[in-house]
């Protein structure tokens, strides 16, 4: 096999993964556009997160194993780099909005489950 | 390459550029910081794929790495960022 040529169906199928990933992520841009507050605004990105990048690691998977005539796998590092760390930022961030909010008393904040009498001890080398 | 692989590319690659300026309203324009840091990471995971469809364009292996070290470099700046915006310090 020529390193030129490719099966027909296997580039059908790599454009079809690309083409489904350029509209998730058009998606998710455009969500994040259109949502009204944060809370809402959180939810848009995952489309990029998941969809766009499980479809672009299939397709290059599925690209560099036609290629080379074995199975590629190196490219499945990024699913599961993403997978590990898009959770942390999404908590941090959420977490990071609620505080915010409630400080300055941004209606429809749900009230802390322990509310704090005091403020916290502040002794850490500041 | 193909034509019918180098054109989907090609439209590919336009939709992420299209993406990347529509995020970047939104952190241009964001009314909080956390949708300016959320906006950021959108456009970091945006870059990664972008490296990613290039690394199949020209069938090399180099953009691979260089996609894994965007997304490392995008969730250690989203982190920091929120974690500053939780607490007002990076590191306790």
């Amino acid at each position: 096999m020529s390193a030129d040529t490719l099966p027909f169906w296997v580039e059908i199928i790599v454009a079809a993964l690309l083409i489904l990933s350029a509209v998730l992520t058009l998606g998710a841009s455009w969500g994040l556009i259109r949502m009204r507050n944060f809370f809402q605004r959180m939810h848009p990105p995952a489309l990029a997160y998941v969809g766009a990048s499980w479809c672009v690691t299939f397709a290059s998977i599925i690209y560099f194993s036609a290629r080379s005539q074995g199975l590629q796998l190196h490219v499945w590092l990024i699913i599961i780099l993403l997978s590990i760390t898009v959770p942390v930022t999404a908590v941090l961030l959420s977490r990071a909005a609620l505080f915010r909010g409630r400080q300055v008393g941004q209606p429809g904040m749900p009230p802390a489950l322990h509310p704090r009498t005091a403020p916290p001890a502040n002794d850490g080398g500041r | 390459m193909s034509p019918l692989l180098s054109g989907v590319i090609t439209f590919t690659l336009g939709a992420y550029g299209v993406a990347i300026l529509i995020a970047l309203w939104r952190m241009l324009r964001g009314p909080t910081a956390q949708d300016r840091v959320l906006a950021l990471d959108l456009i970091y995971i945006i870059g990664m794929l972008i490296a990613l469809v290039v690394g199949i364009r020209y069938t090399s292996d180099v953009y691979f790495a260089a996609a894994l070290l965007i997304a490392l470099f995008g969730f250690v700046s989203s982190a920091a960022m929120g974690k500053f915006l939780l607490r007002g310090e990076v590191i306790e």
